[in-house]
């Protein structure tokens, strides 16, 4: 049945994929307002559709593919609070497609891949996953939001007629929107981290630094703390905060594949 | 009607060639003066603003060399600016010049500064004695289209000027104008303007520095705002946000080293130029730092280039207006060289009664004795106005006839009835005006 709902959403967010492709080279206000009506309307049905996994009898919303729904769920939910804070649906054109990705992987098949059973700190793991996610996800935000920022730079810089009624906030605006997701997502990121950290603890005893999990996952958070450091120090902007942002980006993704070569972070026993 | 017309707009030539045109205001009464000089020309002016660089003349024979005059005081090669040019002579030149002052032929149509630029550049001409009888009359009557089109049309009324299309753009950087300080360097109108409707917006606080420091102070007193000695620029300019530059400096002020400073001072939050300075005064190079936006004159006006479409319409009524117009001054200009033809003989005539009337007057005066002021006045109406009474029949006659084969009949006669002489054959136009300005006078009597 969960599954059907997150179907639903997939159904819902597809219109927002269409809405980003076409976001960049046209504006209509039109538009924009049915992708956004369409995106909360698929925030609804995930939301159930996550709410039904948590409730249901078996430890199925650790598995990877949840994981990704529940990713997939938080960047709607920043995408949101950044709509309501500035009023516009700009970042949706990097969102939206990430979320529709995420959300279609996760709902293309029911993966009976359980986490393994031996974690007795079942109240740290779901600390654990609901921070790293929003970590995560806050992250994202900030590497489309230093995207937009180079586009909008470029628009700005090529002296376009057309760059006065683009549809992209003020550049101020979009490094704003991009700061504050990389300042918000640092903290969680970090204390998903530590308590990861506890988790692998508790299950092994000790954590293993050369797993390529653990390994990227420190790396990702290395940069992003480098990240946050030269804005915070010298206001990186532009292109070489871009190249940090995704940076970051790739080194999160990368660490989020590890989930597939790793020993520790394995879901199935 | 042997007026010609030589210049470069916006349209015709890029920046880089109006650079090369363009001429200071301290530089413009001598260049008018060289311009007079030349062979060939009675009576020039010259229109250097940032968007046009413009030569009207009215010349001896009506084909005077003024691509010559270019190349010889420019000093530049006809291949480098002759395909800018564009030239335009009699009637074509005075639908120009009424373009020009009614805002038709500007980067922004319908703005209002270019008809005081002109204006300036009248007054400019007129006093070193460049503008006499023809330019004059030429342009008082442009100012009058002006005023027309504007009044008459709404091609003014939309707020789109570089002014606003720079508020517009430093929202597109900014987000909001709120708290953001802008510094003004050199302190001219289109600045001065530019910073007015930035401030209206929301903008914190305003910098001014300029070459005279006295002037900064009087710009930055108007706006509440804070004087900068020149030499302090570059240690200040990282306060503002935005920077409007408009100095009359041959070089770019600010150049890529400076920009590395100012941004590396506000960790590299992002800075606005609005270069309307022609040369610039932001050199290119540093235009392309990450954070330095930089926007010139043109760029400008490719900006405002989409709201040009509204108006279009309005920029036609008022082509008609101008259509009509030139038809009027041209109409004026034949009947006014008819004119000129009889206009000694009118003066003759004006003259020939006042000395009969002052003889008059000198003779009752000895046998009445004195008289109390107000006799005075009375006598002095009532004798003008017999004389005024008497003059119209024939100054109307001559007037007429003037436009008419049999103006030199009528002229003779006239001079026969009154035994005129011919003294003032050839008076000047000086006197035209006068004898028009008295002609007024008694037909409003």
């Amino acid at each position: 049945m969960s599954l059907l709902w997150l179907r639903f959403a997939l159904a819902c967010y597809f219109i927002g994929l269409i809405y980003a492709f076409f976001a960049l080279r046209r504006t209509s206000d039109l538009f924009s307002r049915i992708a956004l009506h369409a995106a909360s309307l698929g925030m609804v049905f995930h939301f159930v559709s996550l709410v039904e996994l948590f409730l249901s009898d078996h430890v199925v919303w650790a598995s990877v593919h949840n994981g990704e729904s529940l990713l997939a769920f938080f960047s709607m939910t920043f995408f949101m609070i950044i709509y309501a804070i500035y009023k516009t649906t700009s970042p949706g054109v990097v969102v939206f497609p990430i979320v529709f990705f995420l959300t279609f992987v996760a709902a293309v098949d029911e993966q009976p891949v359980l986490l393994t059973s031996f974690v007795q700190h079942k109240g740290w793991l779901v600390a654990h996953i609901i921070l790293i996610f929003t970590g995560y996800a806050a992250l994202m935000l900030s590497f489309g939001a230093s995207l937009l920022y180079l586009v909008q730079e470029r628009r700005l810089k090529t002296k376009k007629p057309s760059s006065l009624i683009s549809f992209l906030p003020a550049l101020e605006v979009i490094d704003q929107i991009g700061y504050r997701s990389l300042l918000l997502g640092f903290p969680f990121m970090t204390l998903g981290l530590i308590t990861g950290s506890v988790v692998a603890m508790s299950a092994y005893g000790h954590v293993d630094f050369t797993d390529p999990k653990i390994f990227l996952s420190i790396l990702m958070w290395v940069v992003y703390m480098i990240m946050v450091f030269t804005r915070w120090n010298s206001g990186w902007r532009g292109r070489r905060a871009a190249v940090l942002a995704t940076c970051a980006f790739v080194a999160a993704i990368v660490a989020w594949a590890a989930n597939y070569f790793s020993t520790i972070h394995r879901f199935a026993s | 009607m042997r007026y010609q017309l030589i210049g470069v707009n916006h349209k015709s030539a890029p920046l880089e060639v109006r650079e090369k045109l363009a001429i200071s205001e301290s530089r413009l009464p001598d260049c008018c003066r060289d311009l007079t000089a030349y062979p060939g020309i009675e009576e020039g002016m010259i229109i250097s603003t940032c968007n046009r660089v413009e030569m009207i003349t009215h010349t001896n024979n009506g084909s005077a060399d003024l691509r010559g005059f270019l190349h010889d005081h420019f000093q530049l090669k006809p291949e480098d600016l002759d395909a800018h040019l564009y030239e335009f002579r009699e009637k074509d030149a005075v639908r120009h010049v009424f373009r020009v002052a009614a805002s038709l032929d500007s980067m922004v149509v319908g703005e209002a500064q270019i008809l005081g630029q002109v204006k300036e550049a009248y007054a400019t001409a007129r006093a070193v004695g460049a503008v006499r009888g023809q330019l004059d009359q030429l342009f008082t009557r442009a100012f009058a289209v002006a005023k027309r089109v504007r009044t008459e049309t709404a091609v003014g009324s939309s707020s789109v000027s570089i002014a606003s299309v720079a508020v517009e753009l430093a929202k597109k950087i900014f987000g909001t104008l709120q708290g953001k300080n802008v510094f003004i360097v050199g302190a001219g109108k289109m600045s001065e303007l530019a910073a007015r409707h930035l401030m209206a917006h929301g903008c914190a606080s305003i910098f001014v520095a300029n070459r005279t420091y006295e002037r900064a102070i009087g710009l930055a007193q108007r706006f509440n705002g804070q004087a900068i000695k020149f030499e302090d620029l570059y240690n200040s300019c990282d306060k503002a946000d935005i920077v409007i530059t408009s100095t009359g400096s041959p070089h770019a002020i600010f150049r890529r080293e400076h920009g590395e400073q100012f941004l590396a001072r506000r960790k590299n939050k992002p800075m606005f130029f609005i270069d309307i300075a022609v040369p610039r005064d932001v050199s290119p190079e540093m235009a392309k730092l990450d954070g330095i936006f930089a926007y010139d004159i043109d760029d400008l006006q490719q900006a405002v280039s989409s709201h040009v479409a509204d108006r279009r319409k309005e920029a036609e009524l008022a082509e008609a207006i101008i259509s009509s117009e030139v038809e009027n001054f041209k109409a004026r200009f034949e009947a006014r060289l008819h004119t000129l033809d009889v206009v000694p003989t009118i003066v003759s005539l004006q003259d020939h009664l006042e000395t009969i009337r002052q003889a008059e007057i000198d003779r009752v005066r000895g046998r009445m004795g004195a008289l109390t002021p107000e006799q005075e006045m009375a006598v002095e109406a009532l004798t003008r106005g017999i004389i005024n009474k008497v003059m119209h029949t024939p100054i109307t006659t001559l007037k007429t006839a003037a436009r008419e084969s049999e103006a030199t009949t009528v002229i003779d006669v006239v001079r026969r009835l009154f035994n005129l002489h011919d003294k003032e054959k050839g008076s000047s136009s000086q006197a035209n005006r006068e004898c028009e300005g008295k002609n007024e006078a008694q037909t409003r009597r």
